[in-house]
């Protein structure tokens, strides 16, 4: 007992569990994805390894990303080659830290959560921005510049989404926002449905998914800013990509669709199925976005800047507005 | 055309949703095959004994795969008094698969029925060197070469 | 310190009339590029995603089949031109055939022409299939492709049951189509007719690829994202197309009812009902639309073809080694890239002198630096696979 109260045992003890948990849902939404699309186009995807559905697919993969040569081009600035993939999986892990999975497990309830998980959640685009940069290679470098200006983009409709939900519950830990929901008795999301569709659109380009893949649009730009990664520097990408998938849903999913709380639980009983609740319905928002991700096409960059500034900004506002007047008011 | 914006859109998405839920198309290649037509063009098979070492198929092969040695044989009467034929023996038949384009030109000029189709399909070689089939190993195909399919009229 | 106010003025005035200025790039997109159909290489010279100035440098699959031909036979001219667009292999054979039976002056069977035309015909839906497909996954959507293979590929099936190949058919000889070949140990060379059960499954088929059209009809043709992409983008206007010398599918979206099966007479397509496809504008999206009505109209020609096929010899009579009599002829035909003739010189001898191959698509593409001018980089990708090119049918 007195060992697990101290501090510094504790975080160790903590980090170990995040740096597990993270290749963890990385894997098991890579595989997900591979499975799922493969359906959705007729196909069976992964199947031998492993033994039974290719359950080891990713695993083998992650094993092969290891065994390559790590190249660095000659042209690159090589210590921020280095250094970009390493700062996208950090900023991915960070995202961890605040995601409750049920009343008391989680790494730390800050008061200001939900800012803090949009503030580190766009220094991953300083590391996609680096990475284009630093490997000198054009495509590359277009592939970085989208992703800086997609992200200035939709940065302002994804905290303006959160406002209405934060001002609905008064405040901005995430903790505080699942207890305002099992207060309230609804999640935000029927309150707050437009908040959702702009927080879920914005989600999506900032993961840069289809269909806000330009960054990385393979047809184009011949995978962006990753081109000239290999080795282990791509896993790094690939499971920032992947996790960071997972912690954006986990965020949507504890703002606007109650997070670890169901109706008819107690809290005793939510200490226990807290984190299978949170899970599902991260899974929920995770499907949603590969099925968008196997049905649509992408957008074109300008077309991309002139919906987030024409329509999700002025929509967000609106947004915000009526919620207040709500809130007033009632 | 569309009454929501989006409406495009959901339109995709149950087109992917229905295909989710249909059984999948593909087969897993090495544990499951799929059988091709009879008429497919997989690999030459050869009848060592219907050869005659006319040549016909190596000069009419559009790129040069066919390789081809004989001698001739004097084949003594069965019974006395009868004539000394010669007949023409194959030293040499190889199929160089790495140039091969699959035409069937030879299949076809081969006037003694020599050459046949069959569709076998995997004989891929680690080295291109090994692709070289020579008159033995055309020879083992022969046993796979279907029955022709029945034809409309 | 004394502040020179004008000075100040000055200087800010200049800072805001200066533009900042970026120097040009020149982006080289392929000849390793996944969406430039092979080895094409474009050289845009780019500002930021503005693009000024393309040049395409073709020639990475310079295979010299105008030269090969000139010292082959033409039976084996036959099997090398499957390989220029390979993926619509048949529909190549037609023409050179055609040139030579003129020069020969050799009637073909009604059979033989009705087998032709069946699989020249599914040949254009395995190829309009292709581009249907892969012009979405262009565009980012990956879907699409499987669905549309899935269902060329039973086209495919059918066209390799009758000729062997599924890519490279060879099916076509002078005087009719491939009359016998090794029939199995224990028999004679046998017919090459259509196998058995070919009428019913090519009915289902077609019903298939139907069904797949409305299917890629409701997963690009309403999607708001793909209508955003391609209206309006890389117009075609009709006297550009015409004089860069662009035919089939990409001048009929321009507008012009432009079709060799109507005008020329290499198979009897008049006597069936189908329509010329065309469109409006000339944009992105008129060329993928009239390719998948194309594809409708194809499916019903080829259903009124097994409804009509008439029985009879597979070949006309014809010397066993071919030589075509002195002349030069042009047969040029519609293939499902475009206009494809062959300009044949025969001085009687069993390969021909001069074999001149005039492909759809290296005049298709010939407009690339007109219409790539001063477009968006995401948008040569559109617009470039909105062409429908074949590379070895650009360089031969």
């Amino acid at each position: 007992m007195t060992l697990l109260e101290n501090f510094w045992v504790l975080v160790a003890l903590k980090a170990l569990v995040i740096a597990a948990v993270v290749p963890l849902t990385a894997l098991v939404l890579g595989y997900a994805e591979l499975k799922i699309s493969a359906h959705m186009q007729s196909r069976i995807g992964p199947y031998f390894a492993g033994g039974r559905w290719g359950w080891a697919q990713l695993i083998a993969d992650g094993l092969k990303f290891f065994q390559k040569e790590d190249i660095i081009p000659d042209r690159a600035d090589k210590a921020v080659f280095k250094m970009a993939p390493a700062l996208v999986l950090m900023s991915t892990v960070a995202l961890f830290v605040v995601i409750p999975f049920s009343p008391s497990l989680r790494v730390r309830d800050l008061d200001l959560g939900i800012f803090y998980v949009l503030a580190i959640s766009s220094v991953s685009t300083i590391g996609v921005l680096m990475a284009g940069w630093s490997s000198g290679n054009k495509y590359s470098l277009m592939g970085g510049l989208r992703a800086a200006g997609q992200l200035i983009a939709y940065e302002l409709p994804l905290v303006l989404a959160v406002v209405g939900a934060v001002i609905q519950a008064g405040t901005m830990s995430l903790n505080g926002i699942v207890e305002a929901q099992a207060a309230w008795g609804i999640p935000f999301v029927i309150p707050q449905f437009l908040g959702f569709v702009i927080f879920l659109i914005a989600v999506l380009a900032e993961l840069t998914r289809i269909p806000f893949d330009m960054p990385i649009a393979e047809s184009e730009l011949v995978m962006g800013y990753v081109t000239e990664y290999s080795g282990f520097r791509f896993l790094f990408f690939f499971l920032a990509e992947y996790a960071n998938m997972f912690a954006m849903s986990a965020i949507a999913a504890t703002v606007f669709l109650g997070g670890y709380w169901a109706p008819g639980l107690s809290d005793a009983q939510l200490q226990y199925l807290g984190p299978i609740i949170l899970v599902a319905k991260v899974f929920l928002l995770v499907f949603l976005f590969i099925w968008f991700r196997w049905t649509f096409p992408r957008l074109r960059e300008d077309q991309l800047q002139s919906f987030a500034w024409k329509w999700l900004v002025p929509l967000s506002v609106l947004n915000i507005i009526a919620t207040g007047i709500f809130k007033v008011v009632f | 055309m569309a009454i929501l914006p989006g409406a495009g859109l959901l339109k995709g998405m149950k087109v992917t949703l229905k295909t989710l839920f249909t059984r999948p198309v593909t087969v897993n290649y090495p544990k499951v095959k799929e059988i091709p037509v009879p008429r497919a063009r997989g690999v030459i098979a050869l009848d060592q004994d219907a050869c005659t070492v006319c040549m016909l198929c190596a000069r009419s092969c559009p790129d040069w795969c066919i390789y081809i040695e004989g001698h001739k044989e004097e084949k003594q009467p069965d019974k006395p008094g009868g004539r000394v034929r010669v007949r023409a023996t194959l030293d040499r038949f190889d199929i160089d698969y790495a140039l091969c384009m699959y035409c069937g030109i030879c299949v076809e000029v081969c006037p003694f029925d020599a050459l046949f189709w069959t569709p076998e399909y995997e004989y891929s070689e680690g080295a291109m060197g090994d692709l070289m089939h020579d008159m033995d190993r055309l020879q083992d195909w022969l046993a796979t070469v279907p029955e022709p399919p029945a034809v409309e009229s | 310190m004394v502040i020179d106010h004008d000075q100040v003025r000055h200087l800010s005035e200049v800072a805001v009339s200066v533009e900042l200025e970026t120097p040009e790039m020149t982006l080289n997109i392929g000849p390793q590029h996944p969406s430039t159909h092979g080895v094409l290489r474009l050289v845009a010279t780019v500002d930021g995603e503005r693009v000024f100035d393309v040049k395409p440098v073709i020639g990475y699959m310079h295979r010299g089949y105008e030269k090969l031909a000139e010292v082959r036979t033409y039976p084996q001219i036959t099997a090398l031109i499957n390989r220029i667009d390979w993926v619509s292999g048949y529909a190549n054979e037609i023409p050179f055939i055609v040139a030579a039976e003129r020069l020969m002056e050799i009637e073909v069977p009604e059979r033989a022409q009705y087998i032709r035309l069946i699989l020249t015909e599914m040949a254009r839906i395995a190829s309009h299939l292709v581009f249907n497909a892969s012009y979405p996954l262009e565009l980012g959507a990956a879907t699409p492709l499987f669905f549309a293979l899935r269902e060329r590929e039973r086209v495919l099936d059918l066209i390799e049951g009758v000729t062997g190949g599924r890519f490279h058919p060879n099916f076509n000889r002078i005087g009719g189509v491939k009359p016998n070949a090794g029939g199995g140990p224990t028999q004679r060379k046998v017919s090459q007719d259509l196998p058995k059960g070919f009428f019913e499954e090519t009915r289902a088929a077609m019903e298939r690829v139907l069904s797949v059209c409305d299917e890629l009809e409701d997963l690009v043709a309403g999607n708001e994202i793909i209508l955003a992409r391609t209206k309006g983008i890389g117009v075609l206007p009709v006297e550009v197309g015409a004089a860069y010398g662009v035919s089939g599918p990409n001048l009929r979206a321009s507008g012009v009812p432009f079709d060799l099966r109507r005008i020329e007479s290499y198979l009897p397509y008049d006597r069936f009902d189908f329509d010329v496809v065309t469109a409006q504008n000339g944009d992105c999206w008129d060329r993928w639309w009239v390719r998948l009505e194309e594809i409708r109209q194809a499916a019903r020609i080829v259903i009124q073809a097994i409804d009509g096929i008439p029985s009879g010899p597979l070949q006309a009579k014809v010397p066993r080694v071919i030589k075509v009599p002195q002349g030069e002829v042009y047969v040029r035909a519609e293939n499902p890239k475009g206009e494809m003739g062959y300009h044949l010189i025969s001085e009687g001898g069993q390969g021909p002198y001069r074999l001149k191959i005039r492909s759809a698509s290296y005049s298709n593409i010939s407009i690339l630096p007109h219409i790539l001018e001063g477009v968006l980089v995401p948008d040569i990708i559109a617009i470039m696979g909105s062409l429908d090119f074949v590379l070895g049918d650009v360089d031969r």
